[in-house]
């Protein structure tokens, strides 16, 4: 997986969620402040003008330029907790020109790790943590056993998914949901659903890649 | 559903075309989204230095003059600021002595003002921050983001502006916006719930003959629902649930803010009823604001802040003050 592998996943992000933004306002809208689609859509609109005037040389260094892209483009929450997650996958990569499965895998679990670290979330929250943390389970497990990639991305996704729908039952216990205390439950995580979002992103730039 | 923008994307951006226009004491910085004293930095005083969603106002921007914000960095509507904002902001209004960052207790404030406060001190800018959460709606414990930041938002840019006007260093001006912070409890009930300019529908469902207890404002839902009462019934509610968690008694200033959509004569009724409850409990009220300072765009409802007061707080609550939305004494 090399720099047009990494730009190819972001491009595909900032057209999943320009066409999902008004389902992730409207979950937001449920149990936060209705602007969760708005924000994530100006910030990966933020990322394809910046690779427009400048495609870094290495993976780690177009993740690195996409995190500070949506910490500056964002505001929010989601602005800092996703702009921290791919500076930090963009620092664990380094400079290496190529990223096998397995450091991939590792930087997955940096990004969560910077997540955690920043918003102070554990599992069961309700919160991205929710869907990023059994991916990264995944993907770990995968990388163990040796599978293709797009089988394992595939199945981090999922993983993403199943974490993301598993919200609905949770009480929020991070950011504005958890003002609602039990009011909360019954309503799938806005940030949880994002995040699936783009590791469904990662699993379809892989699949297309393996296929070509 | 109506409202006088001309395009949902560019509404704060025109509204700061706005303020520029009609406030020749701001210098307003559009494409930067910061707003700030048009007379520039005061060597040897600390900047005072607020942000936070739009959708608020006269929150934060309308406080920028003297004796209060020496900056504000409004973000999108109901969304923080970015760090860049802050770090903009700082640099263009320090004097030397400092910064004293404002937030509301909200995640997305808190991590951008943080990521700001990081960069600045990298750069050898001291920096301390006082965080407001003084909504008694919220329970602060670890099953909650904790207390959200709300009325008392405007008292803490009141008084450390004062504070900061004298010259005082960055640790007493800190010092006291959390000494006011403590001192300040804050209830919200909304009548009807608010509309974003984005999503061009209501944050939520409310009956017609609802209210929601316990709001903030970010068109956020509250905890619990109820029947529309009077206002008196209504102000009890807000009233006993922050007597029972700051017993009311000597000297207070009591907010009583409009959400955006309430006719003032409907909070001079609810300020009589909150005026009532006061003296019921044998709290003097020394200090009053009726009117929006807080909002929540168009929502219709109220909220309460009091704080109790010393004669330290009043002086500098007292002490002159040149904004758009707030000015005495000068």
């Amino acid at each position: 997986m090399d720099t047009r592998f990494f730009a190819a996943w972001l491009e595909e992000c900032a057209r999943v969620v320009h066409e999902q933004r008004d389902y992730l306002t409207r979950l937001d809208a449920a149990i936060g402040d209705a602007d969760h689609g708005t924000n994530l859509d100006r910030g990966f609109t933020g990322i394809r003008q910046a690779l427009a005037e400048h495609t870094p040389p290495t993976p780690g260094a177009l993740l690195a330029l996409a995190g500070t892209t949506l910490v500056r483009k964002v505001g929010g929450a989601s602005g800092p907790l996703y702009g921290s997650a791919l500076r930090q996958m963009g620092k664990a990569l380094g400079d290496a020109e190529t990223i096998g499965l397995a450091e991939l895998a590792d930087a997955l679990e940096t990004a969560l790790q910077a997540v955690r670290r920043l918003g102070g979330a554990e599992v069961g929250d309700k919160t991205m943590v929710d869907a990023l943390s059994p991916a990264c389970a995944a993907l770990r497990l995968a990388v163990a056993e040796g599978i293709k990639p797009q089988e394992a991305l595939s199945r981090a996704a999922d993983a993403a998914d199943q974490g993301a729908k598993d919200t609905i039952s949770m009480q929020a216990r991070k950011g504005r949901a958890s003002y609602l205390g039990p009011r909360s439950i019954g309503h799938q995580d806005p940030g949880a659903t994002s995040t699936a979002l783009i590791l469904a992103a990662l699993r379809d730039v892989a699949v297309a890649w393996a296929e070509s | 559903m109506k409202k006088l923008i001309n395009d949902a994307e560019s509404v704060v951006a025109d509204a700061l075309t706005g303020m520029a226009a009609a406030h020749p004491s701001l210098s307003v910085d559009v494409r930067n989204r910061i707003v700030l004293r048009a007379t520039g930095p005061r060597p040897g005083k600390v900047a005072v230095i607020s942000g936070g969603g739009s959708g608020h106002e006269p929150l934060h921007a309308g406080y920028v003059g003297y004796g209060m914000l020496d900056a504000a960095c409004p973000g999108e509507i109901f969304t923080s600021p970015v760090p860049d904002q802050m770090l903009e902001a700082a640099k263009r209004m320090h004097g030397g002595a400092g910064v004293l960052f404002v937030v509301k207790n909200y995640t997305g404030d808190v991590l951008n003002f943080e990521m700001a406060a990081e960069a600045l001190a990298e750069e050898g800018i001291e920096v301390a921050s006082v965080l407001v959460n003084d909504d008694v709606a919220v329970q602060d414990s670890v099953y909650t983001a904790g207390r959200r930041g709300t009325g008392a938002t405007v008292l803490v840019e009141k008084i450390t502006g004062a504070l900061a006007e004298t010259g005082a260093p960055l640790a007493d001006v800190a010092i006291t916006g959390e000494e006011v912070n403590a001192r300040s409890r804050s209830f919200g009930i909304a009548l009807t719930p608010c509309v974003t300019p984005a999503a061009g529908e209501p944050t939520f469902e409310l009956g017609p003959n609802e209210v929601e207890l316990g709001i903030g404002i970010h068109g956020e839902p509250g905890r619990t629902r109820i029947p529309a009462g009077t206002a008196r019934e209504l102000v009890r509610i807000a009233m006993d649930a922050i007597n029972e968690d700051l017993p009311l008694t000597g000297d207070v200033l009591v907010m009583v803010n409009g959400m955006g959509g309430t006719p003032q004569i409907e909070l001079y009724v609810v300020f009589a009823e909150v005026a009532a409850y006061l003296r019921e409990k044998g709290a003097t009220v020394t200090r009053r604001l009726v009117g929006n300072y807080i909002t929540s765009l168009d929502m219709q409802g109220f909220s309460v802040t009091v704080c109790r007061l010393d004669e330290r707080l009043t002086l500098l609550w007292d002490a002159p003050v040149e904004t758009p939305a707030l000015r005495w004494g000068r």
